[in-house]
């Protein structure tokens, strides 16, 4: 599907900031799915890239990191170019009713927990992990749902100092929290999910594995949950914590 | 109206693309892009007798122009997609075609027992890179592509297609052996083996080291060896490798092929298989030609 490009802002050193227009896509998207996105240049496939805010039923916004060819090529797109967009893809975060939430995010996976914190509003703590000061974005568009927003850096120039799940840690001796929403690097939800599990708090995590076609077919982007080998694309994204196995 | 319709080995499919094994699941995916009845033939995903994982991720690198692949013929048996995507398969007005793999002999022939004459073909894949034991080695090896051919056939109830790999030196050794051992048709190329290393951290993208090459990069390797193998034999062909449109369709029809699949275009284009066949029409509407069968083969070598 082609989508014109609406807006487009760098938001740090190699960070983007899209907003697309497409009715049927804001219409059908929820958080934490993703789109499939052909990025133009050399690169082949397509690149998944979660979907980080829907707004006014019309337009979806993603933000993405440049890393290779794909994500360089996409950078080079000028608002009023059309993009060729799949999606939303897969499955994500699920909101039954609770009523103490966590949000925690490192890196470049804060981006789709922006629609979840928007949908939660002051039910969640938000938790929001970056190496350096100079790393950290969206701080103040999470801190518009709620006020209890948190951040570390790994250097402590910004906020407290370590990892977040640290703070994660700190938070859970003094709160009663029963559920987690997560998405960052493996070992950063790796962390989270042990000490979710230990504590039996039900925990969602959004997991990222190199893929193909997007949709399930191809079957190449799998991990391993419960015993088996399931999709990230069309099972996943996001899986409860207790089910993946980190280390296998 | 040029006449799509083909006849393959006594099959008739409506038109002459199907899907490559393995790029398209068990229909349900890009069912919900397109009718599949669009389609003359449906290929599922590699079936085992029994389930089989697959490796470990990550299993697929982006290269030039196509990917590598390690997926390792996960899937999860005969009895599962018997039970849970036959029937579904059955409410299109297309031709099913099973792709069969296995470890060992006995492997491969309880997989197409256990198929009995439920598809309207079968595809015994000796072709595979991806796996240690069986797979690719049936294939490279004139006398074991003869004899599994020969050890399935025997039970087969429906037509057989054999399909071969591009990793050896003369495909169309391994092409007369099939036909020797009695295969009703031959499909063409599987994936080439290949390596992708990540120079920073030196290690390779896929976690089994090396995977299968497809995608547009390989069309070339690809219809080289389908007019070298339609030259050899006297079978129908199904050709694939790289295919994208119908343009790239009717160059394989030229060089022989009787069919032809759309594999990791897909990937790219959800609708390509689609595209293919409206490509092909276009391509005889703006040539005048009525059948589609009258190009195959046609290519004029020097
Ligand atoms: C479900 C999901 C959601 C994602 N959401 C975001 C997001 O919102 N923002 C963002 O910046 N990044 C996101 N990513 C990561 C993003 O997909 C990769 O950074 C991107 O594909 C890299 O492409 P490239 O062309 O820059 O790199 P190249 O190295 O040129 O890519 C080569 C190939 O490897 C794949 N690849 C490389 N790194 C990754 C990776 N980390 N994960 C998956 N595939 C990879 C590419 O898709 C491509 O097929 C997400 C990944 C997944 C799986
Ligand atoms: C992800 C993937 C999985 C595949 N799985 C199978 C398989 O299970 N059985 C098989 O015979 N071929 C398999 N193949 C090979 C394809 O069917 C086809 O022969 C090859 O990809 C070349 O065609 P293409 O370039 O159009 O994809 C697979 C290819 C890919 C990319």
């Amino acid at each position: 599907m082609d989508c014109i490009l609406t807006e487009k802002n760098k938001l740090a050193d190699n960070i983007y900031d899209f907003k697309i227009k497409s009715t049927s896509l804001a219409e059908n998207a929820k958080a934490g799915q993703f789109l499939h996105i052909l990025c133009g240049g050399n690169g082949y496939l397509r690149r998944p890239i979660s979907i980080c805010e829907v707004i006014d039923g019309e337009y979806v916004r993603f933000i993405f990191q440049v890393k290779g060819e794909g994500t360089t090529a996409l950078a080079n797109a000028n608002v009023g170019d059309t993009i060729d967009v799949l999606g939303p893809l897969g499955n994500g975060f699920s909101f039954e009713e609770c009523d103490n939430v966590i949000v925690i995010g490192g890196g470049i996976g804060i981006f789709p927990l922006l629609e979840v914190t928007k949908r939660l509003g002051k039910k969640a703590i938000v938790l929001l992990g970056f190496r350096s000061a100079e790393n950290v974005i969206l701080e103040d568009e999470f801190a518009k749902y709620t006020d209890r927003i948190f951040v570390a850096t790994e250097d402590g120039s910004c906020g407290y100092k370590g990892y977040i799940t640290d703070l994660m840690r700190n938070i859970l001796e003094t709160n009663k929290v029963d559920r987690i929403y997560s998405c960052g690097p493996m070992p950063m939800m790796k962390a989270v999910s042990s000490v979710a599990v230990d504590k039996q708090i039900d925990t969602q995590v959004s997991l990222e594995e190199r893929m193909g076609c997007g949709i399930g077919a191809c079957v190449t982007c799998t991990c391993n949950i419960n015993g088996g080998r399931k999709r990230v694309c069309k099972d996943g994204p996001v899986f409860s914590a207790s089910e993946v196995e980190w280390d296998a | 109206m040029p006449d799509l319709k083909i006849n393959i080995a006594g099959v008739e499919w409506n038109n002459p693309v199907t899907t490559a094994s393995g790029t398209f699941g068990f229909g349900e995916e890009y069912g919900q892009y397109f009718d599949l009845s669009a389609l003359g033939a449906v290929c599922v995903k590699a079936l085992s007798a029994v389930p089989r994982l697959g490796n470990p991720s990550p299993r697929i690198a982006e290269t030039p122009m196509g990917i590598l692949n390690s997926v390792g013929l996960q899937n999860p048996g005969v009895e599962y997609f018997k039970e849970n995507y036959l029937a579904k398969l059955r409410t299109y007005d297309t031709k099913i075609i099973a792709n069969l793999c296995g470890s060992s002999i006995d492997d491969y022939v309880k997989a197409a027992e256990m198929l009995g004459d439920c598809v309207d073909m079968l595809e015994l894949n000796i072709s595979c890179p991806n796996v240690k034991v069986g797979g690719m080695a049936f294939g490279t090896d004139p006398r074991s592509t003869e004899e599994i051919t020969t050890a399935v056939k025997k039970v087969a109830k429906a037509p057989l297609i054999v399909k071969l790999s591009p990793n050896v030196t003369d495909v169309c050794e391994i092409a007369k052996a099939a036909e020797a051992g009695g295969a009703d048709a031959l499909s063409l190329i599987n994936t080439l083996l290949g390596m992708k290393i990540d120079i920073h951290t030196r290690k390779p993208i896929l976690k089994n080291n090396t995977g299968g090459l497809s995608g547009p990069a390989i069309k070339p390797v690809a219809v080289r060896m389908v007019s070298q193998v339609y030259h050899a034999v006297k079978l129908p062909l199904i050709g694939m490798g790289g295919i994208s449109n119908g343009e790239d369709a009717i160059e394989f029809m030229l060089a022989g092929a009787t069919a032809v699949a759309v594999g990791t275009a897909g990937f790219v284009n959800p609708y390509a298989w689609v595209d293919t066949v409206c490509g092909i029409e276009k391509y005889l509407v703006e040539n005048k030609i009525e059948k589609v069968t009258d190009i195959v083969g046609q290519a004029e070598l020097y």
